[in-house]
């Protein structure tokens, strides 16, 4: 006799919303005539996310009562609704990204067909064909229900098949750049053998946990871990299972991945991980280390110190040497990561703190500004498609000044400038993490903030202060979708930055964790 | 909370208008001028109004508003003033509308259009009374970060040849100070949620904090550090020469004469009352670097073949002064500090304008580039000289009041410093008069000088990049030196500053009786030992 678990069907409505948009999709790319998937898809994928966003947001301020469902497999709580809805959110903007036709001549970023072999005389008959593809939609969709179960999850198993849910997918995505195909499939293999590693990793780290507490729910695991203290099997498990998440969360030194992915993968792509993937992890990061090892801390307080340091040190340092855009993004997104798990550090032993809401809420403004940083990248073109070479952004500053200017914003914000969202964000961490006593770190922080300023700073220098190269790329006109993105973004970006408040706020009542 | 709107209007007109500035067309670019000198004066003539509603003998802050800002990180939007704040905020309403004026032709040569930098003229206007009227820490901080985001971009956009360096290196210089000082913040605001259960960023209660003097230390640093490198203190002090030298005369003026009094204005202001053991552990130090900044960048100063390097270096040797009244503890030396930051500005200012104003006719920043202006343009050397005259602190002048206060303010607490800050009079003496003597008399020569048909072997005909030639072309004596006198519009831009530095020397006491009554109070605030009256 197998029990029916309990199910919440309102709690669980923004998953079943995206998922269902998912699974529609894929029926509709099997049954729909070709002209008019296109349209179908991006609406389809809007409704599930945008949908999913507002029924979060329903649920929050419907005062839903915090607790877990499906056999409490999932957790409900201010922490995992706030999560939800910046991926939905973060998740629906990238889509318009991905819906962009007007820039590129192919009108699409994606490679028409991805199994043709890349340079064969099929591969360019295609190239100029007015094909799209639709199948990004609904793998995205996917991804997006993933990250959003993975930050609901309160136990390990539901958290790795979660994992396994945003990953696939993004495997796929990655490798369907319609120019610099060989680049974008190197960087899909890279990303998928080093991510079935960490799988791996997560994996193995789980049935070691499991072998030393008898269960795989987090609420179990903290149990166990009052009684039985530093079980030398636990403690190996929960590093292995760091590991899988830091890998995903691109935090140093588990980053080699992020560049070389990040610079391969189409650029909508690139910034729907950059935003999304970041969010995920970090919210799976902190369910794990609060719920279920909040008890034993000293086993993983020293290790995520220092990871957070290599991390923005590699990130900041590495970052000045870059001459691709792309690849800068990346480090930033190293740094940034860093960044991040000063606040993590920053949520005192029984949830105390001011850390969850300061990290929750730097989740949402970067994921903002970097989604908005990589939508101008979008833009900046030449004829091989994006010119995300710095030298070829000298000048951009005269010849457009409004996308300079736009970038200028995001670059700023990203280094932490005040009236900016990366601002607000950085103080509430760092205010999180000297609360907490950890002031050498917030210290660390401080100089990796000022190193890093630099290759921003660099990119608004060429932008502005040089003379324009002579065959430069040109800006292309945004259609609506890319346009939208970037003015909610850039205006996200400087409210967040001058006006806080409500959404700190926000942040603030939704910083707690069941289980 | 009574609510005064003067300083919100002083922040937001400049601000809006800095945004009608750079929303107007291309073409409008006169349009762009009027409206940002109009906006300029009109902040002028609030800060005018404000002063007349202020009670030197009242509350310590005055002119206050406050609305809620973050309540999560108990940071308000709050304004207000004291008698030291008010002044400097005098100051910038004098100095923005002449420097609308120098710089009314200087973007129209260049690649990029005027009202650009008009814009960010107009919101570095905002953000510096904002930094001057903030009453809440975070609030300062705020400003004081975003105030480097427009100039940044007019040393960038507008500067000299090295500008890219200069702009970054500046704002690098100043972004480390600033992370350094959030870090200072933060450690604040945590002692404050310990101390009164909940953190705030208010001034007035976070100075009731009662601080463990080694925390103290710590604290005072992160502010310290940050100040000292806006100030800017030797050896902190390398990027304001190459700011100095790259920025337009306008960004100059306003760097050096408002901008870095942001350091010194802070010592007063935050270091001196929040932290005052830390401070007076510290003293000895700074006073060390006081000294050493006033001796060594007048000898720098005197080193330099570059006139707007020059002006920096000098403006580094009088922070030392600043400095050196402040960290004496004494009110009268406080208050000669805060007069010298006025007096700075306006003497500088007008320093930096003439040099400016020189450096458009001959299209070189050379000393050795310029010889003989005063017979041909004696309006300008007139003003150079009383610039100059100004800045090396001739009795009569403004700076002599501030100067001597400084000194016989310092003299009893400190008199092996005091002695020592003396010799920088004389040196200053030295780098002022040389420059002025080469540039404006002797014989006609430089990139100034026009051949004439029948000369034998004139030099290159046009000045551009002339400067090397020249000089190694063989004393081309003969020649037509070609210079404009100072028009209408120069005039008017020199004429209130020179009006200034003569009223103010003459007659320092309205400016006196503003700043006394507040230095008083920081000084006590400190525990020094002439405190002056209660508070």
């Amino acid at each position: 006799m197998i029990d029916v678990p309990d199910l919440d069907i309102a709690a669980l409505a923004p998953l079943l919303l995206v998922l269902g948009a998912a699974c529609i999709g894929v029926l509709v790319e099997a049954f729909a005539p070709r002209h008019v998937r296109h349209p179908v898809q991006v609406t389809l994928a809007l409704v599930g996310t945008v949908g999913a966003l507002a029924a979060t947001l329903l649920l929050a301020l419907g005062g839903h009562e915090d607790g877990v469902t499906a056999g409490a497999a999932l957790a409900v709580d201010g922490a995992a609704l706030f999560l939800q809805a910046t991926i939905a959110g973060l998740g629906a903007l990238s889509i318009l990204l991905f819906a962009e036709r007007s820039l590129d001549p192919a009108k699409s970023a994606f490679v028409a067909s991805a199994a043709v072999p890349a340079g064969s005389s099929r591969d360019r008959e295609l190239m100029t064909a007015e094909r799209v593809q639709t199948e990004v939609y609904p793998l995205a969709t996917f991804a997006i229900g993933g990250m959003m179960l993975f930050v609901a999850a309160n136990d390990l198993l539901v958290m790795f098949v979660a994992l396994e849910v945003l990953s696939l997918p993004l495997y796929l995505i990655s490798g369907m750049a319609r120019r610099r195909r060989l680049l974008s499939q190197e960087a899909a293999v890279k990303y998928f053998l080093l991510g079935a590693f960490a799988s791996a990793f997560f994996l193995y780290g789980l049935a070691l946990v499991y072998g030393a507490t008898g269960s795989v729910r987090l609420s179990d695991i903290r149990e166990a871990g009052l009684d039985g203290g530093g079980d030398v099997l636990m403690v190996l498990g929960l590093g292995l299972l760091i590991v899988g998440l830091l890998f995903k969360a691109s935090v140093a030194p588990f980053h080699t991945w992020t560049p070389d992915v990040y610079q391969g993968a189409p650029t909508p792509v690139t910034a729907f991980m950059a935003a999304c993937t970041k969010v995920a992890a970090f919210g799976a990061i902190l369910r794990l280390l609060y719920v279920a090892f909040g008890t034993a801390e000293w086993t993983w307080r020293p290790l995520i110190y220092a990871v957070a340091i290599v991390s923005m040190i590699v990130g900041a340092v590495l970052g000045l040497t870059q001459t691709d855009l792309k690849r800068m993004l990346a480090y930033s997104s190293v740094a940034h990561a860093g960044f991040l798990l000063t606040g993590v550090l920053g949520l005192g032993a029984g949830g105390t703190g001011s850390g969850l809401a300061a990290t929750m809420f730097y989740l949402l403004a970067y994921g903002l500004t970097t989604l908005g940083a990589f939508a101008v990248l979008t833009l900046v073109r030449d004829g091989d498609g994006e010119a995300t070479h710095l030298s070829q952004w000298a000048g951009l500053g005269a010849r457009s000044p409004l996308t300079a200017a736009v970038m200028s914003l995001f670059l700023l914000a990203l280094a932490g400038i005040p009236l900016t969202a990366g601002f607000t964000g950085k103080f509430a961490v760092f205010r999180a993490a000297i609360e907490e006593g950890a002031w050498p770190l917030a210290v660390v922080a401080l100089v990796a903030s000022a190193v890093a300023a630099f290759f921003y700073l660099r990119v608004i220098v060429l932008m502005y202060f040089s003379e324009p190269v002579a065959d430069g790329p040109t800006v292309g006109v945004a259609g609506i979708p890319t346009t939208l993105v970037l003015a909610i973004t850039a205006t996200a970006t400087l409210a967040l930055g001058i006006l806080p408040g409500a959404v700190l706020d926000l942040a603030e009542q939704a910083a707690r964790f069941v289980g | 909370m009574s609510a005064s709107l003067y300083l919100v209007a002083m922040i937001a007109l400049p601000a809006v208008g800095a945004a009608v500035v750079a929303a107007l067309p291309r073409e409008r670019s006169l349009l762009a001028k009027q409206v940002t000198l109009g906006v300029s004066l009109a902040v002028l003539l609030l800060a005018v109004l404000a002063t007349l509603a202020f009670d030197p003998g009242g509350e310590r802050f005055q002119l206050t508003s406050s609305i809620s800002w973050i309540p999560d990180f108990g940071a308000d939007f709050a304004l207000g003033v004291d008698g030291i704040a008010l002044v400097m905020l005098l100051l910038i309403g004098v100095l923005v509308p002449l420097v609308v004026g120098a710089s009314w032709h200087e973007a129209d040569a260049g690649p990029r259009p005027p009202r650009v930098f008009f814009a960010w003229l107009l919101l570095l206007e905002a953000m510096m009374v904002g930094v001057f009227a903030a009453t809440d820490v975070l609030l300062f901080y705020v400003f004081f970060e975003a105030m480097l985001v427009p100039m940044y971009f007019l040393i960038g956009s507008f500067g000299g040849p090295r500008r890219q360096y200069a702009a970054v290196k500046f704002f690098l210089y100043s972004l480390v100070g600033g992370l350094i000082m959030l870090a200072a913040v933060i450690g604040l605001y945590v002692v404050s949620t310990s101390q009164l259960g909940e953190g705030t960023f208010a001034f007035d209660a976070l100075r009731q904090l009662d601080i463990d003097p080694d925390v103290q230390k710590l604290l005072f640093l992160g502010f310290f550090i940050a100040f000292a490198i806006k100030a800017p203190l030797v050896p902190l002090h390398t990027w304001l020469p190459d700011s100095g030298a790259e920025a337009p005369i306008g960004g100059a003026v306003l760097l050096v004469g408002v901008l870095d009094k942001v350091g010194t204005f802070g010592f007063l202001r935050y270091c001196l009352p929040l932290f005052p053991d830390a401070s007076r552990f510290f003293a000895p130090f700074v006073l060390v670097l006081a000294v050493v900044g006033i001796l060594y960048a007048a000898l720098l100063a005197m080193g330099q073949s570059d006139m707007k390097r020059l002006v920096s270096y000098t403006s580094i040797s009088h922070f030392g002064f600043i400095a050196l009244g402040i960290f004496a503890f004494t009110t009268e030396a406080g208050t000669g500090a805060v007069l010298y930051m006025v007096n700075h500005g306006i003497a500088t200012g007008l320093l930096f304008i003439v040099v400016g104003m020189l450096i458009a006719r001959g299209g070189s920043r050379e000393i050795g580039d310029y010889g003989g202006v005063a017979r041909h343009a004696p309006k300008l050397a007139g003003a150079f000289l009383v610039a100059g005259l100004a800045s090396l602190a001739l009795p009569g002048t403004n700076s002599f009041v501030s100067e001597f206060l400084v000194l016989i303010g310092a003299f009893p607490e400190r008199p092996v410093f005091t002695v020592l800050a003396t010799a920088g009079i004389i040196l200053a003496a030295l780098y002022i008069l040389l420059m002025y003597q080469r540039t404006m008399h002797g014989p006609a020569r430089g990139v100034l000088l026009e051949a004439v048909d029948d000369a034998p072997a004139g030099p290159p005909p046009t000045g551009g990049g002339g400067a090397t030639a020249v000089a190694a072309a063989p004393a081309p004596a003969r020649g037509v030196l070609r210079v404009r006198d100072l028009d209408r519009r120069e005039l008017a831009v020199v004429a209130p500053l020179i009006a200034l530095i003569i009223g103010l020397g003459v007659y320092p006491q309205p400016l006196l009786d503003l700043i006394e009554p507040a230095v008083s109070a920081t000084m006590s605030d400190v525990g020094a030992a002439s405190g002056g009256t209660d508070r």
